[in-house]
Formats: structure tokens, sequence, C-alpha cells
């Protein structure tokens, strides 16, 4: 790894033509990287593999932000402007404020693992599904 | 009353532990040649390292003292405080780690960059990573002053301020013996000594009182004026309305702030793949929710055992919680091994902060808007090596003039500005196609520049009685943190001046290359 980072802004590169120059990929693979092993990324972002993933993702990460960040500004909202409500007394002095805020702890415990979870199982076996078709390692 | 133990016996636990990690240091970087190795460890660490080191960068002196001191002083609104902390990872895990990942190498720079016209891109990068390191920067130094004060009972400021000089060389030394992998073996250390001491302190104070927190809570009360009422919100924030705005706004800074950080976004280039980068932040996630766990139970029990007004009194005032609590329930050496830890905690977070501000001054501003991508990867290094002794310098001089200066204050606008300026673009340029340079640099400006003005004119820097200028009143904006306005601003400005201005369809290419990269991880070790 002694390359120097190659900026994007220099590889500026030119277009090059993939189809062709088979010689020895199989053509399926070949129409996405051309011939010096550069993936053809604008084509690659218009499989249907490629489309779904990107569906998968954002089908669970826009919705679950959403959901973390009502329930903490919930959070810090009641405490702010309804005192009365967290301060009542739930499990000896331990009031509802202290047993939401530890909520708070066990949903992001949950959130991570079912986005870990949802990972493994949903979104890693299609980026594999791409790789594989497209021929380009990750 | 032998609030600080024994000095003699603190400083030798500190010592032995700079020579160990030094040595560590040393032998895990003697190849510590090429860039990638300095800034980003030859990407070379496991998801799990990654994640303890990356729970260590926050595991601050602020969120160590800072936050057991809030809740032995305040009780609710200190335990407040510790919640967004954790849920902040969420950002990090769900919006911003694999993508990062999977298209930088070495700084946010090269994210922001990716697609857009580089120069000016990597230029606002570079000014906004700098600008929030010394913030968090200034924090921390300042807070080692105040930390030295109790534990190693220096009170005289010239005294204090030759110790924050010696913790600044230290720190220095750090980066540039041991680059990116250097540093994070010293955070790994030290975020496993940290949670080893919280969890034991945590246990044995639980088994004290019959491993019920609702008695220590009981007993705490009985050991503040306030009583019952420390357990109920408004000790620290208050009840006005712009007192209970202000808490809204510090909120939404912490939780969208911290995995804004530039120092935490570089720890992402330090794992070998997204997948990895993922499981980093599933690590942190966890050691997190112990830690605070453990300062919920540390907090109430240093107010129960120490009491509060015993802790608000001593030299370092709040902060001086925990360490007073470890001298309560385990005497001098318990108290050495913690002091230890916290000056361990400042070198490293410190350490980690000069990496990120001098790897953004070498890689984006001297690399790629001086010599236009085409410096010499040596040259690169020994400018970065060179900018984090000057960052050394200056943050120590910032850190001397800092000293007694309300340190989560400070941390609070570091965040806030990391917010402002980051989160927007980050997510705009990896999930918003349009989004285009012009958009690019107005949400960076935009959002750095209102949060600087909202601060500069708020009632922090002028018109009360705390502010950093008492005597005359400039202050307009009611707010202590601005990201109430400023964070919402930032992701108005990207908007309006992305759709504003033309589409750039020359970057179409690196566009669908980014998002593909992004995305699926396709092509990102090419």
């Amino acid at each position: 790894m002694t390359k120097a980072m190659w900026s994007p802004g220099e590889t500026q590169h030119e277009h090059r033509e993939s189809r062709g120059f088979a010689s020895f990929d199989d053509p399926e693979a070949l129409s996405y990287v051309d011939s010096n092993g550069k993936p053809n990324f604008a084509l690659i972002q218009q499989t249907d593999e490629f489309r779904a993933l990107r569906r998968r993702l954002t089908a669970f990460v826009f919705p679950m932000t959403v959901l973390f960040l009502a329930s903490y500004l919930t959070f810090v909202l009641l405490s702010a402007y309804a005192k009365d409500v967290v301060s009542i007394k739930v499990i000896g002095v331990i009031n509802l404020g202290i047993l939401l805020g530890l909520g708070q702890f066990v949903t992001s415990i949950l959130i991570t693992l079912g986005y870990a979870r949802y990972a493994k199982r949903r979104l890693d076996p299609q980026r594999k599904l791409l790789a594989e078709k497209t021929g380009v390692e990750e | 009353m032998p609030t600080t133990g024994n000095p003699v016996l603190n400083l030798s636990v500190f010592a032995v532990f700079v020579l160990i990690t030094l040595y560590i240091v040393y032998r895990a970087s003697s190849r510590n040649v090429t860039a990638s190795d300095y800034y980003a460890a030859g990407s070379s660490f496991t998801g799990a390292q990654n994640g303890v080191a990356l729970s260590g960068d926050f595991l601050s002196a602020a969120s160590f003292l800072g936050i057991s001191g809030g809740i032995a002083a305040h009780g609710y609104d200190g335990f407040l405080y510790s919640v967004g902390w954790v849920v902040a990872w969420l950002v990090g895990l769900l919006l911003i780690a694999e993508g990062l990942r999977n298209t930088g190498r070495f700084t946010v720079g090269d994210v922001l960059a990716f697609r857009m016209k580089q120069r000016p891109v990597r230029a606002a990068a570079a000014n906004a990573t700098l600008v929030i390191s010394f913030f968090y920067m200034i924090a921390q130094m300042a807070g080692a002053g105040g930390l030295i004060a109790l534990l190693l009972n220096v009170s005289s400021k010239w005294g204090q301020a030759l110790l924050i000089a010696v913790v600044g060389m230290v720190m220095v030394l750090y980066v540039l013996v041991g680059g990116m992998k250097g540093t994070t073996w010293v955070q790994i250390i030290k975020a496993v000594l940290l949670l080893l001491c919280v969890t034991l302190m945590s246990i044995f104070l639980l088994g004290k009182f019959g491993f019920s927190l609702s008695e220590i809570m009981q007993t705490a009360t009985e050991n503040n004026k306030l009583g019952e009422a420390v357990l109920d919100p408004g000790a620290k924030y208050g009840f006005s309305a712009m007192s209970k705005l202000d808490f809204v706004s510090l909120a939404l800074s912490l939780v969208l702030g911290i995995a804004s950080l530039p120092h935490v976004l570089m720890r992402f280039y330090t794992v070998p793949n997204a997948s990895e980068a993922r499981r980093s932040v599933v690590w942190a996630t966890w050691t997190m929710v112990i830690f605070y766990l453990c300062t919920l139970v540390i907090g109430f029990g240093a107010m129960a055992l120490v009491g509060t007004d015993t802790i608000t009194a001593a030299p370092g005032g709040e902060n001086s919680a925990a360490p007073l609590l470890a001298f309560r329930i385990g005497g001098e050496v318990l108290l050495g091994v913690v002091s230890a830890v916290a000056f361990a905690t400042i070198l490293a977070v410190v350490a980690g902060l000069t990496l990120a501000a001098s790897a953004s001054f070498a890689h984006d501003v001297y690399a790629n808007v001086i010599k236009r991508g085409n410096a010499e990867p040596r040259r690169e290094i020994r400018v970065a090596r060179l900018t984090a002794v000057v960052v050394g310098i200056l943050s120590i001089i910032g850190g001397i003039a800092a000293n007694g200066q309300n340190v989560a204050f400070l941390v609070s606008l570091a965040l806030a500005l990391a917010a402002s300026a980051n989160l927007s673009t980050i997510l705009y340029t990896i999930f918003w196609r349009r989004f285009n340079t012009t958009g690019t640099l107005w949400s960076i400006y935009g959002g750095l520049g209102s949060c600087l003005v909202l601060i500069i004119f708020s009632p922090v820097m002028s018109g009360a009685k705390t502010s950093i200028f008492p005597d005359v009143d400039f202050a307009w904006f009611p707010l202590g943190n601005p990201g109430l306005v400023s964070i919402p601003f930032s992701f108005l400005c990207g908007f309006l001046a992305t759709i504003f201005s033309k589409p750039e369809p020359e970057m179409a290419e690196l566009a669908a290359e980014m998002e593909v990269r992004a995305i699926s991880g396709i092509g990102a070790k090419a």
C-alpha cells in the first residue's frame, strides 16, 4: 500500500469503451469493467441489482433515523416541558424520566443490532449478487 | 480535607502509563512510512479494535469527569446530558460510517470533494475540520488544566501552564512516533482501562447498596440540598423559556454533532472495509451504553457517599466527583488509578484531534489545494508531521489561555460546529444525486459561518456574568448553543444553493462512481 491516493480529480478517466476488447473474461462481465479493470460505474448504477440494493438500504436507514430522532427528541422535550410527567415515581425513587432515558439506551442497542442483522441478511447478499453480476470486486 | 490524595502517587501511575504506551506506540509503528500508515494505520485494524478506539475518542475527560460530575451535582439534568452521547452513534451507524469508508481514504475532504471541484471543496472541508478541531482541542486542554489542579494539587497558574505544556508535548510525541496506528493503540488501551475502572467501581457501589439503583438515589437525595427534587428535571438547565430552548438546542447539537466530528470520521478509515466499519460502530455503541450506565451509578454514588456540597467545594468543582468517589471507596491507590486514567484520556483524545487536524491540512490543503494533487507522498507526510507540531503548540497556548473556562460549554460549541458544517454536506453528497459544488460550499460555509456568528453574538461571549467578556454587551442571540438554528440553516443553504445553480454534467461519471461505491462498496478498494 505504498501507492499515493489517486484523488478523484485526477482520475478524469478518458471515456473507455468496454465492449469489443474481449480477451480472457466472459463477455457478460466485460461490459461492466473496461480493459484496464476500471469498473463502469454509470452502467452498474443502472442495474436492477444496484437499484434494489439502494432501495433496501434507504428503506431501512431513513425511517429508522426518523424513528430514533423522534424518540430522542420526545424524551428531551418531555424533560424540558413536561416536568410533572417525567417526575412521576415508578420504582422506588426512580422516576419515569430516568426510565425513559434508559429506554433510549435500550432502543439504541435494539436499532444497532437490528441494522447489523438487516445488513447481514438483506444488504450484504445483495452486494454479493451485484459483485458477481458485474464482476467487480469489493 | 484530603481531596487530592497523594500527588506523587498520582504522578507516578501516570508516568508509568505514558512510558508503557509510548513503548507500545513505538513498537506498533516501526514501519510507519506511507501516507496510508500515517493517516489510517494502513486500514489494518479490526472492527472490534476500532470500535473500542472509537468509544475511546468519546470517553474524554469531559464525558468521564464531566458527566459523572454533572450527575453528582445536578442529578437528572446530568443524566439527561449523557443520553445524547449514546443515541448519537445511530447517526454514525445508519447514515455515515459505511458510505464514508467506501468513498474516502484519509480525511473528510476526500468524501466531500469526491465528485465536486477539488480545490474549493477541499479548502472548505479543511477549514471546517481545523475550526472544529481547534474548539474541541481547547476544551480538552482547558480540562487538562482543571484536572491537574485537582489531582496534582498544583494551584498556581504558572504550574498549571507548565503541566498543560507537558501534556501537549507528550501528545505530539505520540502523533509523531505513532501516527494513526500508535494513536489508535493508545486509545484502545485507555478505553479498556477506563471501562474496567468504571465497571468495577459501579459494581462495588451497587453491591454496597444491595444492588438497588433506587437505594443509591434515595441516599443521594439526602446528601443534596435540593433533596428529592434533584431527581427531577431543572436542577441545571432551569425553568425559563430560554433556558429550556437552549437545552433542546444543546441536545440537538449533541445527537447530530458527535458522529460529524472530524477525528471520529477519520477513525472509519482505520478499518479495511465497510462491514468492519459497521462492526466498529456496533462495538462502540455497546461500550458507550455500558459506560454511561456506569456513570449514572457513579454520579449518584458520588452524590450519596461524598455529597454534592463537598464535591462542588473541591478544587476542580463538579469534575472532581469521580476522583473523590474513588478516594472515598478505594483510598489513595484507586484515586491514583482513576487520575492516571483521566490523564491518559485527555492525552489520547488530544492526540487523535491533532492527527485529524494535521491530516486535513497536509492532505487537503497542501497536497490537493497547493500541489493540485501532485504532492510527493513523503513530502506530504513530512508536512503532516510539521503541522502536528504546529497544532500542538497552538493547542498548548490555547489551552493555557482557556484554562478555567467551562469545558462542557466549549465541547458543546465544537459539536454544534461539527453538526452544522459536516453533517448536512456528508448526507447530501452521499444520498442526493443533484447535489453540486455550489451546494457543497454553501452548506459547509453556511453552517460553519452561521454557527460562528451566533456564538459570537450569544450570551456566552458577552452580556452576562458568566460570559467570556462580562463587561461588554453585544449579544442579540438568546441561546448559548446555536445548533437549533445553524444545523437546519446549513441543510437549507445546501439545498437552495444546489437547486438555484447549474447541475454539473461533467461530474456525472464521478457521481455515479460515488453512489455505487458508497452504497455497494464495489470498487472501493481500487
